[in-house]
């Protein structure tokens, strides 16, 4: 979010009013309750998964209610670009944060972006622990 | 061409658009066409309005209980709205206590469906905040809304817990409707079935002391304040609730209210005499001591109480022939809410017509965000037409409610209803105010 509004972008963040964090607007980036606005016209979704404590927290009624007001349907993916890509770091919740047809249709990057996510962790982790570029290269 | 009919002649009092004057009415169809001076006929239907009376929008009463499905032993969406229109409201708001609870689309609809049948007032359904009214998860507030509640309430209890609140005005603010609360500690109601006072005392019945409103209703207007959501406090009884209220206003919390008209008008000496243990006179919040009632009125006189709702809660004459202890509390109100009003408030110059339309109309219109409120060019055509020299006395046998737990029986007040246009027909008419419709 910071580093994707120090290059420029427009970011907009879309949750329940129950899960937004307080200040967040501080932060640069445009918030709204209403997924239709966030998505209106937008270069790239991305989606966050559900976590398992959010689930249980009572934050939101029910998940199928959460689909039916929050979810990414093929139907709200039309509002964005029609060139704009779908993106979501994995695991996905089929069925609760994204649509399986949005997930595994052909605007679907997210994964090259889990394999590309893989990538970035080892190099991170390996310059971390010692290594050096040379090596990495060998 | 749509039928138009045209209102002669009367006193109309319409205070969202600045109106209180001799003026016309012409309706078209189900809508309000016009309003001026001296309108042409122009082949619409003529209606002439008696000197005296007062034509004004719709009254709503956003808190009433028609106890179905689940309840139809003491009142059914028919009889209710039919005793709505007989009291002068053209739309009422019913609460999810029902059985099972409506915090479902399914209940709501069925709601709806026996409102469109029955074709009399408009009923707008309240949804339960939390499954099943149990205090613990919220219930699927935005499948509620897009079935048709206009808002949500766990009425008859409280919202459970500051968390379950905090959540719930989150969660409704993104749907743009109220949370409305009943507000009542429940460790200091406890077992009570009267106000804390001398005559509950005297009368050796257990206490609930008017702060266990007062704590719920400072927790949920400081959560209001927090999170930004809209909180509306239900039927205050206590001096300490209006407070609260008052103070939250003037900090610019999102906070509306609302007043009975037994908490305006009566106070729990009720409960010993004429009729010792009158079970007519239990119903949760408790008649209060004058104290509270006349911090009520004070309340309506400077506008920090924004809605005159009835809190109409039917029960059959069996379950209210007990003990007093045992009797289920609360009252029907939907038929003499107007006269109260009309005798109590306005008659005595406590407030004008318009006021009392603002409480009645106007507000609950905007707290709830439904049409209505007002006489305008394409608004529906909601009109009730009010009585102010009419003679009333009433009478429970005459009721038109299934239920006749009324605390008012035998009481006299000069003010009533002469006829209720809902979508622009006629569904009451009292002919004892020379209303002709």
């Amino acid at each position: 979010m910071l580093l994707l509004t120090k290059l420029g972008a427009d970011v907009w963040v879309c949750a329940p009013a129950t899960l937004i964090p307080a200040g967040l607007r501080q932060m640069g980036v445009r918030v709204t309750t209403r997924v239709d606005e966030a998505v209106e016209g937008a270069d790239v979704i991305m989606m966050l998964r559900i976590q398992l404590e959010r689930m249980q927290g009572g934050y939101f009624p029910s998940l199928r209610e959460y689909f039916t007001t929050f979810g990414m349907t093929e139907e709200r993916v039309r509002r964005a670009r029609p060139d704009a890509i779908i993106m979501h770091p994995g695991p996905i919740n089929r069925g609760v944060e994204i649509a399986s047809e949005v997930a595994d249709g052909s605007a679907s990057v997210i994964l090259d972006q889990v394999a590309n996510g893989v990538a970035v962790r080892m190099a991170v982790l390996y310059l971390l622990a010692g290594g050096t570029e040379h090596e990495a290269v060998a | 061409m749509t039928q138009q009919r045209l209102l002669k002649g009367g006193r109309v009092v319409d205070p969202a658009n600045g109106r209180d004057g001799v003026f016309d009415v012409l309706i078209d169809g189900d809508r309000i066409a016009e309003v001026g001076s001296n309108l042409p006929a122009d082949g619409a239907e003529i209606i002439d309005v008696p000197a005296g009376l007062i034509v004004c929008p719709g009254l709503i009463d956003m808190h009433v209980h028609l106890r179905e499905p689940g309840q139809e032993h003491k009142e059914t969406v028919a009889t209710g709205v039919a005793a709505a229109v007989a009291g002068g409201f053209t739309a009422v708001a019913c609460m999810p206590n029902t059985r099972p609870v409506n915090d479902n689309a399914g209940v709501t609809q069925l709601i709806l469906q026996k409102a469109r049948e029955a074709g009399l007032a408009r009923v707008y359904p309240i949804g339960a905040v939390s499954r099943g009214q149990q205090g613990e998860e919220l219930a699927d507030i935005a499948e509620l809304r897009a079935a048709g509640c206009v808002a949500v309430t766990d009425d008859g209890l409280p919202v459970a817990t500051a968390i379950l609140a905090r959540r719930a005005l989150e969660y409704t603010s993104m749907f743009n409707m109220p949370l409305i609360e009943h507000c009542e500690d429940q460790t200091l109601k406890g077992d009570g079935v009267a106000h804390e006072g001398p005559v509950a005392a005297s009368l050796g019945l257990r206490g609930i002391p008017g702060v266990a409103e007062a704590i719920t209703a400072g927790r949920d207007i400081l959560l209001a304040e927090m999170t930004g959501g809209h909180v509306h406090i239900a039927h205050m009884s206590a001096w300490t609730t209006i407070e609260a209220v008052r103070q939250g206003k003037s900090r610019g919390v999102n906070v509306t209210c609302e007043v009975c008209p037994h908490h305006f008008t009566l106070t729990d000496d009720l409960l010993a005499a004429p009729v010792a243990y009158d079970t007519n006179t239990k119903m949760n919040p408790p008649l209060r001591e004058a104290r509270d009632r006349d911090a009520m009125i004070a309340g309506i006189v400077d506008g920090t109480v924004d809605v005159i709702a009835t809190d109409h809660a039917p029960h059959h004459y069996d379950e209210k022939n007990v003990e007093f202890d045992r009797a289920p509390f609360g009252i029907v109100g939907l038929e003499t809410a107007v006269s109260i009003t009309l005798d109590t408030l306005v008659r005595t110059g406590l407030i004008t017509v318009s006021r009392m339309v603002e409480l009645m109309s106007v507000n609950p219109a905007r707290i709830l965000r439904v049409a209505g409120g007002r006489l305008s060019p394409g608004d529906p055509a909601d009109i009730t037409i009010l009585a102010p020299h009419l003679q009333v006395t009433i009478d429970k046998t005459k009721s038109i409610s299934k239920s006749k737990n009324t605390p008012y029986h035998g009481w006299s007040f000069r003010g009533g209803v002469a006829a209720t246009m809902v979508g622009g027909k006629t569904v009451y008419t009292n002919p004892a105010t020379g209303m002709r419709l």
